[in-house]
């Protein structure tokens, strides 16, 4: 199964505040192609939730048009799955009620006829596979900040995404647990291939998940770059050590510094 | 957990018994008279006699008490809903609904009396006026108190409306409504007894009267007693009812203790 393809044609967005209308986004143009990794990097402020609120549909465009695999989209699609900078688990449910909420919302029995899965085991395995099998029946109040962010990782993965966007999902997360949650995450997209738009301020983490990243401008947010990772997959603990991926940071950190994002002293 | 919750009645039950005591000794060593401050002890013994007629009293402000809270609680959580999703409905009503907050319940009893008479309605309108408010607001603002997050986890899930306010609206509810169950429930109380006072010929209310006309302060404070035990209870058992249905909260709040 392939991803989605996302189209932005002159999409931008101004808000109406009460001080009078504020552009958040420029006019963008980008394209990002079915199953690749895709991580936008910016300064805070410069729109990059909106710009993921934007083609998630959660937020209407000021302008311009956006195209989920082809198609003009402008409200949440079905195959669309989110990882909220927050959580957002629901408290009064368990860990495996959580990850049950799409099915349950849509009233999904979900049966594979040949490997006679149900809802619930595969509930179980994506649990498993994020290492948290062992808490399924408990609240979220019982698990630790990652734990809760891997569980809401689970409950967008089960909804079989063709398109996984991620809002800044580790920011919350200790530099350990963030690594691991990385290489966790490039285990998933190299199993399922759907395409994932990745938000982030961290630059290392950007060129080390991704095949493309999107460097962005300070408010109003524009696209200043578009930098192609050559690094081969599976990516490794080593990869960081590799001279390409610290030019890749070095390039990086260059277009943030002739922004006016990055200052010396 | 168990252990911490009896030994947290053992300790209420303490401070209790401590305070009587302290009350016991200054009535004697103070030689106060009896017809200004009775003793914990004579009111205790005088519970026990009257027990009979404490207890029949009881249970007509119980019953007031009851119908009250409970005509409060379905007309105050569905108006609550209507305030939260409709704007005309929020705009118009909600200050009509704290203007009558407003006025005190001694001053309507007079009107509500001369419309439903003497009999039981009278008191069930004060104690459901009275708690009305609180159950209202707390259910409001708990109802609004979905972050922008979680509404947008809810679209992004292409959620019903109806689903985003019984998955996700209501239950981030539940602590806030909770809350204000258990301020109304002791305010349900408090509106059966100002009834009793304006009208009646029973109920606790009525028994306190009666023993103030005759001077007997002893008796009037076996029904303040009374009063207390059943406000204790009453509470406690909103209270059981809430940890019944969110686990989940007072976990969290335990943590945060
Ligand atoms: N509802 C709103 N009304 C008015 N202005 C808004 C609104 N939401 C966002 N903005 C403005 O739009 C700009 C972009 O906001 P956005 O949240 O997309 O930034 P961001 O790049 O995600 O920042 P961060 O990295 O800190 O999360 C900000 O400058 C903000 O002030
Ligand atoms: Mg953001």
């Amino acid at each position: 199964m392939l991803g989605k393809r996302i189209e932005l044609l002159d999409a931008e967005k101004t808000f109406k505040a009460r001080s009078g209308p504020v552009q958040a986004l420029r006019p963008i143009r980008l394209a990002i192609e079915e199953s690749s990794f895709v991580s936008i990097v910016g300064p805070s402020g410069c729109g990059k939730s909106t710009l993921m609120n934007m083609i998630a549909g959660l937020e209407p465009t000021s302008g311009g048009e956006i195209r989920l695999a082809g198609q003009s989209s402008r409200k949440p699609q079905e195959g669309n799955a989110i990882v909220f900078q927050k959580d957002v688990l629901l408290e009064w449910r368990s860990v495996l009620d959580n990850v049950l909420l799409p099915f349950e919302l849509h009233h999904i029995t979900w049966f594979d006829r040949r490997s006679k899965r149900t809802n619930r085991e595969l509930a179980m395995e994506l649990l498993e596979m994020v290492g948290l099998a062992a808490f399924a029946d408990k609240y979220p109040f019982e698990l630790s900040g990652g734990m809760r962010q891997r569980v809401s990782i689970c409950r967008a993965l089960i909804q079989n995404p063709t398109l996984l966007m991620m809002d800044e999902p580790f920011g919350a997360l200790d530099a350990l647990t963030r690594e691991q949650m990385m290489y966790d995450l490039l285990k998933i997209f190299d199993k399922y291939k759907f395409t994932v738009l990745f938000i982030t301020h961290s630059i290392e983490e950007a060129v080390f998940l991704s095949d493309r990243v999107v460097v962005m401008s300070p408010r109003p947010g524009a696209v200043v770059r578009d930098i192609p990772i050559q690094l081969e997959r599976p990516r490794t603990i080593d990869t960081r050590a590799n001279p390409a991926f610290q030019k890749h940071v070095q390039e990086i950190r260059d277009v943030f510094k002739a922004e006016g994002v990055l200052k010396e002293v | 957990m168990r252990l911490g919750r009896s030994m947290r009645a053992l300790s209420v039950a303490l401070t209790i018994i401590g305070l009587m005591a302290l009350w016991q000794i200054i009535c004697w060593a103070g030689s106060i008279p009896e017809y200004i401050l009775p003793p914990p002890s004579d009111i205790l013994l005088r519970m026990i006699e009257d027990a009979d007629s404490l207890y029949r009293h009881s249970l007509i402000t119980l019953w007031e008490v009851f119908l009250g809270f409970a005509m409060a609680v379905v007309i105050g959580i569905p108006l609550a809903i209507l305030l939260v999703y409709s704007r005309y409905i929020s705009q118009s009503f909600f200050p009509i609904i704290v203007g009558i907050h407003c006025v005190p319940m001694v001053s309507l009893a007079p009107l509500l009396i001369i419309w439903f008479g003497f009999g039981l309605l009278t008191k069930v309108l004060i104690a459901f006026l009275i708690s009305f408010f609180p159950i209202v607001i707390n259910t409001t603002v708990g109802l609004r108190s979905m972050e922008k997050e979680m509404l947008n986890l809810a679209k992004s899930l292409r959620a019903s409306s109806a689903q985003t306010f019984l998955y996700f609206r209501l239950p981030k509810a539940l602590p806030s409504i909770f809350g204000g169950l258990k301020v109304g429930i002791t305010l349900a109380i408090v509106g059966a007894i100002v009834a009793e006072f304006v009208a009646s010929e029973k109920g606790l209310g009525y028994l306190q009267l009666m023993a103030n006309s005759q001077l007997d302060v002893t008796m009037e404070f076996a029904v303040i007693f009374t009063l207390g035990i059943i406000g204790i209870g009453l509470f406690n058992l909103v209270g059981w009812i809430e940890r019944l249905s969110m686990p989940w909260y007072h976990a969290t709040r335990k943590e945060a203790d």
